[in-house]
C-alpha cells in the first residue's frame, strides 16, 4: 500500500524519516557497553553448570590471588548484606546469587570483578565450587508428580513445584454449549520454550558514589523508572539518589524488561570496590539465564456447529514458568493477557482453566514481543480454528469469516471480561485475500498437488490487547501502569518533550515528536524527544507490550494539548480578542472570519516568556505536564495469509509469500509501523520454523549459542507484501492503537497453517513448532510429534 | 564476550617458519588460519592452546587454485571465496561451487580456508565430503619433508587428522577426468547451519556413456565426513538411471550411521543420505555429459 | 605485544595482550565502538568490519592478526562528512530500527556494492546472510542496499 509522505504533511503523522538514524549510521549510536567511565572495573559471572544442585562447599582464594582481580562474591557475600534474593516482577523470589542451591543451568552462583573483561574471565575459572547433584525436573508434565524434588525448598513449606492455578471464563456455560455443539474438535498443542535474544545482550555500567550516596546506573532495560524504583526498594538507596539511564539500546522484545541478578552484581560490586563497574553478559548467559518466552502446552478444545459457526473455547494450559516465577506481567493476570484466547469470533462461552509450575530452567515467559501472552492464546485459537476447518472440510478462510465479530459488537465485551474497544474486521479480512490473490492460490494449490507438490495457505486472523493499562486493576509490584510526559516549548518556539517510555529501536524519536507536531504545530525537526534517563524524564512504566503508543503516545497528544490551551489563551491576547474567536490552524491561531490576524507558535513561545504581562492569572511559560491513565487496552487486529512450499523430497519448508494487513488504528508513521510489522514477521519465521530453546534430561540447555538457538537470516523470509485498515480506538486521544507486537503475535498461527494445509493430503492436522525439516519430515509419515 | 584463555602468539610468513614453530612448539601450539572453528571453540573454553601460530602470511605461498589437464592443485590457504568464486575450478569440479555457496556465509568465507575446514575435521564439514567424493588427496609437509595422504586416510575421528604433530597441511591434490561431473548439495535448517545431512557426488561416464566411476561424500551422519564404499562398485558399469540412483541412496542410507540430536532424528538423517544421495547423482551426471 | 595497524587510514601501534579480539581492541582500546558484538561464535555478523578491504567478523580475528594490515570501520564510511550512499540508503529506506547491527549491515553492503554495483535482491540477500537483524525483517535492508545502488 502507498503510504502518505510527510513531504506533503510537514507537520504531523506521515512517512517521514527517522530522527534517531543520523547517529546510527554513523557508528555513533550509544549503547551500554559503549560507555567507558575512568578507572571502571569489569564484571563477570560465574553460572551453574548443573540444572539442579546443592551447593556444599565454594573456594574462592586462586580467583582473588589472581593479578588484576579486585574483587571475588558469592552469594554468602550477598547473603551478609541482605541482598541474596530479590523480588520478581511476578511477587516471587529470585536468587541475585545461589546461597544454598542452584535451580537451573546457568543460574548466578558467584562474581568476579577485575580491570579488564578478560582478566574476570580468567578468574571465573578459579573459583572451585564443589556441588551435590540433585534430580532436576525437566519436564513440565511431571512437576506435579508427588516423587518430584521440590525445586523452591527455599519457600517455607514448600512441599511440591506447584507455582499457581488460574482459571477464566464460565466453565459451566462453556461445558454446557460442548454438550449440544454437533462438532467438537479437541487439540493438543505446545508453545515452546523461545528466546527474544537481541542483538545486544543485557548489562550494565554502575557507578555507586559513596560519598554522595548517589548510584548512577546505565542499563540495558526497557523500564527505567520501575527498575529505579525496585531498586531503591531492594538496596535500600533512597529512590531520588539512583539515577538509571537506559541509553540507545540494541534491541529489546521483552528480554529487557526484568531485573536480572547481573544488574544487582554490578551495584554491588561498584560499591564493594568504589569504583564503576561494567557487566555486559556474553550470548550464552543471554540465551541460558535471561527470560525466555512461551513454554505453555496446551489443550484446546472448539466447539461449532456442523455448517460452521463456532460456539465455544476451552482450553487448559499447563505453564511451565522455571525455577522462580518472573513473569513480567500486570500483578492481577499472572498468566498475563492470554485471557483473550477466545479471538476475534462471536462465540457464546469460553473458559481456560491453567496451572503453572516450577522446572530446573531458567526464570521469565513473559518476553518476546508476546503482548503479555497474547501470543500464545493467538496460536490456540487461530489453530483450532483451523483444526476445526480441516474437521468440517471447510475453507479456513470462509470459516474464519463466518464467525468473525461485526462492527456493530463493538465495543464487544468477550466471554472472558475483555472490553474490546473497536474493530472493522471483515474489511481487513478481505484486503488480505485480495492482495494474497487467495482463490488464484487455491487454484495454484490444486494444481500442483496434482503434480506431486507440496503447498500450502495458512491464515491467521488476531485481535491483541495492548496498551496496559488502566491503573484500576493493571500495576507491576504495586506501580500503576499509567504514563508520565512533559513539554517545553522554548522561547524561540523549539521544543523538548520528555516521555518515560524508551525505545529499544521502535523510533520514538520520531514518532514522539510527530505526535506533539500534529498538536501543537512545531516541525518535528524542531522538538527534541528526551527519554531513558530518570532524572530528566517523569515518571511510567516503561516501554514492552505494544504499550508507548497507546500509554505514553497519548500522554504526548494531551500534554501537547495542554500547552495549545495555554497557547490560546495567550494569543487570545496578543491578538486582543477573546478567546472563542480563535480558530486554530496546525502551527498557528488566527481570528475567524480574519485569516490575516494570526500569531504562530512561535510568536506565543517568544510572548509566553517575555517581557510584559499576561493575561491575568496566567503564569509565564509554556510548558505542561501530564500522566495519562489509559481507560481501556487498545484492540488493533490484523489479517495474516503465508504461502509455503515443501520439498517433498527434503521436507524443508520456504516461506514464499507473507501478506499482512494490520489494523492499528491511526497511523501516525505508516514507514516505522511497516518497519515494526516486517520485523515480528520475521520473529514469526523464527518461531514457527527454527528456533527453541531446548534441554535435554539432565537440564543442559541446548540454544546456548547463535550456533544452536537459529535465527532467521535474510534467505529466510520472504519481500514481505503489507496492507492496512484503519479503525480508530474510540478511547485513545488520536485513535492510535500499538502494533509492536502485532506480527509476532499474527505470524506463528499463519506460518503453522500453511506447513499444515500443506500437508493436508498426508492427513495431517497438527504439527508443532519448531517446523524443522526433521520434525515435518515426521509429520509427513505420520509421526508428528510434540518438541517436548 | 566469551573471550580465550591467555595464548602467545606467534606469526609464520612461510611455510617452513610454521613447520620450525610447530616443531619447538609442540602439541602447545595450534595453526590458526581463518579461525572460525578454532577462535569460537577458544572463546568457549572448550578449546586451550599456549601458543597460537598465524598462518595467513602463507597465503601468497599456499592461496593458488591451479587447474591442469590431469589435475587440480589447491594450496591449504585458498579461502572458501577463492574457491566458489573460481571459475576455473567450477569448470572441472562444479562440486566446489555447489558447496561453498552453502558453507556458513559469505563474510565467514572471505576469511575460512580450504586446509582449515579439513583439518577441523568437524563430522558436519562440508569440504570434507566433497573431498571424499573427488577421491582427492593431501599433501602433509613437515620438516622430513611431504608425504601424500589419501583422503580416505586423512580423518581419524572427529576432530582428528592425519597431520602429525610438526606438521602442517599445505595442498589438496584432486584429479581430473573427462566426461565427469560432480554436486553437491545440503540440508540446513538455517542458512549458515551445520548440515543437518550433505552429500557429494562424483561421476565418471565411460566412452558408451556407462558409469565408469562414481562415488559418494556425506557430511554429518557419524563421526567423520565419509564415503560410501559400496556406491562405487554397485555402479559401475551400469546405466544412468533414477532406479540406480535409488540404489546408490538406499546404500548410503544403509552404509552411514547418523545421530539423532537438535537437527534432526537418525530416521530423518538416514532418509536424507539417500535423497540427497539420489539427487547429487543426478546432477552429476547431467554434468557429465549423460 | 605490540600490534601496528591502519585503521581507517590512520597508523596506530598499541601494546596489547596477545589474546587480544579485534573488535575489543577496536572499542576498547581505541574507542571505535561503532562496530559492536552481538555473540561469541561468529554467527551474528554484528561486529563486520573490513580487513585489507574485505569484510571480517571482528570478534573472530585477533588484532594480533590484524597487524600490518588495514583495518575499515563504519566511522571512516562517511567520507569528508558526507555520507556514504548505504548510509543514506539506510536512512532512506528505514533499513535500521535499533542500529545495532546496522553497522556491520553497512560495511557488508559497501563491500557488495563496490564488487556489484548493481546486485538483485537475492544477490543482496545472501550478500548479508552471515549476519542477523531482530528488527527491520531484511526487506527493508534490501531496499536501502538497492537504494544506494541505483543512487
Amino acid at each position: 500500500m502507498t503510504t502518505v509522505d510527510n513531504d506533503l504533511k510537514p507537520v504531523g503523522y506521515g512517512r517521514m524519516l527517522r530522527k534517531e538514524d543520523p547517529r546510527f549510521v554513523r557508528g555513533r549510536g550509544r549503547y551500554t557497553d559503549d560507555v567507558q567511565l575512568p578507572g571502571m572495573l569489569h564484571l563477570a559471572i560465574l553460572r551453574s553448570p548443573f540444572a539442579h544442585a546443592r551447593i556444599v562447599h565454594m573456594d574462592t582464594t586462586a580467583a582473588a590471588a589472581l593479578p588484576r582481580v579486585k574483587a571475588v562474591v558469592t552469594g554468602a557475600d550477598l547473603a551478609g548484606l541482605g541482598l541474596a534474593w530479590m523480588p520478581t516482577l511476578s511477587g516471587d523470589v529470585q536468587a541475585v546469587l545461589a546461597t544454598d542451591k542452584v535451580r537451573f543451568q546457568g543460574q548466578e552462583v558467584a562474581f568476579v570483578v577485575a580491570e579488564d573483561r578478560y582478566a574476570a574471565r580468567d578468574a571465573l575459572e578459579l573459583i572451585d565450587v564443589e556441588y551435590d547433584v540433585l534430580d532436576p525436573v525437566i519436564d513440565a508434565r511431571r512437576a506435579l508428580d508427588p516423587a518430584a524434588p521440590v525445586i523452591r525448598d527455599d519457600l517455607a513449606g514448600k512441599t511440591d513445584n506447584h507455582c499457581f492455578d488460574w482459571e477464566t471464563g464460565d466453565a459451566a456455560a462453556t461445558a454446557a454449549v460442548f454438550e449440544r455443539a454437533d462438532v467438537v474438535v479437541s487439540q493438543d498443542l505446545v508453545y515452546p520454550r523461545v528466546h527474544p535474544a537481541p542483538m545486544e545482550t543485557c548489562g550494565a555500567v554502575a557507578d555507586f558514589d559513596a560519598v554522595e550516596g548517589r548510584l548512577k546506573l546505565w542499563s540495558t532495560t526497557q523500564a527505567p523508572h520501575a527498575h529505579r524504583t525496585l531498586y531503591a526498594m531492594v538496596a535500600g538507596i533512597p529512590e531520588h539518589k539512583i539515577q538509571v539511564i537506559s541509553p540507545d539500546i540494541g534491541g529489546g522484545f521483552g528480554n529487557k524488561v526484568p531485573i536480572y541478578p547481573g544488574y544487582v552484581c554490578a551495584i554491588v560490586g561498584s560499591i564493594v570496590t568504589g569504583k564503576p563497574v561494567k557487566w555486559m553478559e556474553d550470548r550464552s548467559e543471554n540465551l541460558v539465564s535471561t527470560g525466555f518466552a512461551r513454554d505453555y502446552i496446551m489443550r484446546g478444545e472448539i466447539a461449532a456447529t456442523r455448517d460452521g459457526k463456532i460456539l465455544a473455547i476451552r482450553t487448559h494450559v499447563l505453564a511451565d514458568h522455571g525455577a522462580f516465577n518472573g513473569t513480567a506481567a500486570p500483578v492481577k493476570y499472572p498468566a498475563g493477557f492470554f485471557g483473550v484466547f477466545t479471538g476475534s469470533y462471536d462465540i457464546e462461552a469460553a473458559y481456560c482453566s491453567m496451572t503453572a509450575v516450577y522446572t530446573n530452567k531458567a526464570p521469565g515467559g513473559v518476553a518476546y514481543a508476546c503482548s503479555f501472552r497474547i501470543t500464545e492464546a493467538v496460536y490456540l485459537v487461530e489453530r483450532i480454528v483451523d483444526c476445526l476447518a480441516y474437521e468440517l472440510d471447510m475453507d479456513p478462510a470462509l470459516l474464519r469469516l463466518r464467525n468473525l465479530l461485526k462492527p456493530d459488537q463493538f465495543p464487544y465485551m468477550s466471554k472472558t471480561g475483555w472490553e474490546y474497544d473497536s474493530g472493522n474486521y471483515e474489511p481487513t479480512m478481505r484486503l488480505a485475500l485480495s492482495l494474497a490473490g487467495y482463490d488464484d492460490l487455491r487454484r495454484e494449490q490444486a494444481e500442483r498437488r496434482s503434480r506431486g507438490e507440496i503447498m500450502g495457505i495458512g491464515i491467521a486472523f488476531f485481535t491483541e490487547a495492548v496498551g496496559a493499562g488502566p491503573r484500576k486493576n493493571m500495576d507491576i509490584l504495586g506501580l500503576g501502569m499509567a504514563d508520565g510526559c512533559e513539554l517545553r516549548v522554548h522561547p524561540t518556539g523549539k521544543a523538548v518533550v520528555r516521555l518515560s517510555v524508551q525505545s529499544q529501536g521502535q523510533g520514538h524519536e520520531t514518532t514522539f515528536a510527530q505526535i506533539v507536531a500534529e498538536e501543537i504545530g512545531i516541525p518535528p525537526a524542531d522538538i527534541d524527544v528526551v527519554h531513558g534517563d530518570t532524572d530528566q524524564t517523569p515518571f511510567g512504566l516503561g516501554t514492552y507490550g505494544s504499550r508507548s503508543t497507546p500509554v505514553s503516545g497519548a500522554a504526548a497528544a494531551l500534554v501537547a494539548r495542554k500547552v495549545r490551551d495555554k497557547a490560546k489563551l495567550i494569543a487570545a491576547s496578543m491578538l486582543e480578542v477573546s478567546v472563542a474567536d480563535l480558530e486554530w490552524q496546525k502551527g498557528s491561531f488566527s481570528v475567524k472570519g480574519d485569516p490575516g490576524a494570526a500569531v504562530t507558535i512561535q510568536d506565543i513561545a517568544m510572548r509566553a516568556h517575555g517581557a510584559g504581562d499576561l493575561p491575568d492569572g496566567l503564569e509565564g511559560g509554556l510548558e505542561a505536564q501530564i500522566c495519562y491513565n489509559p481507560s481501556n487496552l487498545t484492540y488493533p487486529h490484523g489479517a495474516y495469509i503465508c504461502v509455503v512450499d515443501i520439498d517433498p523430497g527434503t521436507a524443508v519448508v520456504k516461506v514464499r509469500r507473507f501478506v499482512a494487513v494490520d489494523d492499528c488504528g491511526t497511523r501516525i508513521n505508516p514507514m516505522i509501523i511497516e518497519g515494526q510489522v516486517h520485523g515480528g514477521l520475521t520473529d514469526g519465521v523464527g518461531m514457527a520454523l527454527m528456533e527453541m530453546i531446548a534441554f535435554d534430561e539432565d537440564g543442559n540447555c541446548l540454544g546456548a549459542s547463535l550456533m544452536d538457538y537459529l535465527l532467521p537470516t535474510a534467505l529466510e523470509v520472504p519481500d514481505w507484501e503489507t496492507g492496512f485498515t484503519v479503525t480508530p480506538s474510540p478511547h485513545h486521544p488520536i485513535g492510535a492503537k500499538g502494533v509492536g507486537e502485532s506480527a509476532t503475535v499474527g505470524s506463528p498461527p499463519a506460518i503453522v497453517n500453511a506447513v499444515v494445509d500443506a500437508l493436508r493430503p498426508y492427513g495431517v492436522r497438527h504439527a508443532d513448532m519448531p517446523l524443522t525439516p526433521s520434525r515435518v519430515w515426521d509429520a509427513m509419515r505420520g509421526h508428528a510429534q510434540p518438541p517436548i | 564476550m566469551q573471550v580465550p584463555a591467555p595464548f602467545e602468539y606467534a606469526r609464520a610468513s612461510t611455510v617452513d617458519e610454521a613447520v620450525a614453530l610447530l616443531e619447538r612448539l609442540g602439541d602447545t601450539a595450534r595453526l590458526i588460519a581463518g579461525g572460525h572453528s578454532l577462535l569460537p571453540m577458544m572463546k568457549l573454553r572448550l578449546a586451550s592452546f599456549d601458543h597460537l601460530i598465524d598462518i595467513n602470511d602463507l597465503h601468497g605461498e599456499l592461496g593458488y587454485i591451479t587447474v591442469t589437464p590431469d589435475e587440480v592443485r589447491i594450496g591449504a590457504l585458498a579461502r572458501h571465496r577463492e574457491l566458489l568464486e573460481s571459475d576455473e575450478l567450477a569448470a572441472v569440479h562444479p562440486i566446489f561451487r555447489d558447496a561453498e555457496r552453502v558453507i556458513a556465509d559469505p563474510v565467514v568465507r572471505n576469511r575460512g580456508t580450504l586446509g582449515g575446514s579439513l583439518c577441523q575435521a568437524d563430522p558436519s564439514e562440508d569440504l570434507s565430503a566433497v573431498c571424499t567424493a573427488l577421491g582427492a588427496s593431501c599433501v602433509i609437509r613437515g620438516s622430513g619433508g611431504s608425504r601424500v595422504v589419501p583422503m580416505a586416510d586423512f580423518h581419524r575421528g572427529p576432530y582428528e587428522t592425519a597431520v602429525g604433530e610438526g606438521e602442517i597441511l599445505t595442498e589438496v591434490r584432486v584429479p581430473v577426468h573427462a566426461r565427469a561431473g560432480s554436486a553437491y548439495a545440503k540440508v540446513e535448517r538455517r542458512a549458515g547451519d551445520w548440515a543437518v545431512v550433505s552429500a557429494g557426488a562424483f561421476v565418471r561416464l565411460a566412452a558408451d556413456g556407462t558409469i565408469a566411476d562414481a562415488r559418494v561424500g556425506l557430511a554429518a551422519v557419524g563421526p567423520n565426513t565419509t564415503g560410501i564404499p559400496g556406491i562405487p562398485a554397485a555402479l559401475r558399469g551400469r546405466a544412468p538411471a533414477e532406479d540406480v540412483y535409488a540404489e546408490a541412496g538406499a546404500i548410503a542410507a544403509e552404509g552411514c550411521d547418523p545421530a539423532t540430536d537438535q537437527r534432526g532424528s537418525a530416521d530423518y538423517k538416514r532418509h536424507l543420505a539417500a535423497e540427497l544421495t539420489r539427487r547429487t547423482l543426478r546432477v552429476a551426471v547431467s554434468r557429465a555429459g549423460g | 605485544m605490540r600490534v601496528t595497524m591502519i585503521v581507517n587510514g590512520d597508523e596506530v601501534t598499541r601494546e596489547i595482550e596477545d589474546r587480544l579480539l579485534l573488535v575489543h581492541f577496536l572499542r576498547d582500546t581505541l574507542g571505535l565502538t561503532g562496530t559492536h558484538w552481538g555473540c561469541d561464535t561468529s554467527n551474528c555478523g554484528t561486529c563486520v568490519v573490513w580487513l585489507d578491504g574485505e569484510p571480517v567478523k571482528s570478534c573472530t580475528v585477533l588484532a594480533a592478526m590484524a597487524g600490518g594490515h588495514e583495518v575499515r570501520t563504519v566511522e571512516d564510511l562517511a567520507a569528508n562528512g558526507t555520507l556514504d550512499p548505504v548510509q543514506e540508503g539506510f536512512m532512506q529506506c528505514h533499513g535500521l530500527q535499533c542500529g545495532f547491527c546496522t553497522p556491520g549491515m553497512l560495511m557488508t553492503a559497501r563491500a557488495l556494492l563496490d564488487r556489484n554495483p548493481d546486485p538483485s535482491e537475492s544477490e543482496i540477500r545472501e550478500a548479508i546472510s552471515g549476519q542477523i537483524c531482530r528488527c527491520t525483517g531484511y526487506a527493508t535492508i534490501v531496499r536501502s542496499v538497492r537504494w544506494a545502488a541505483s543512487s
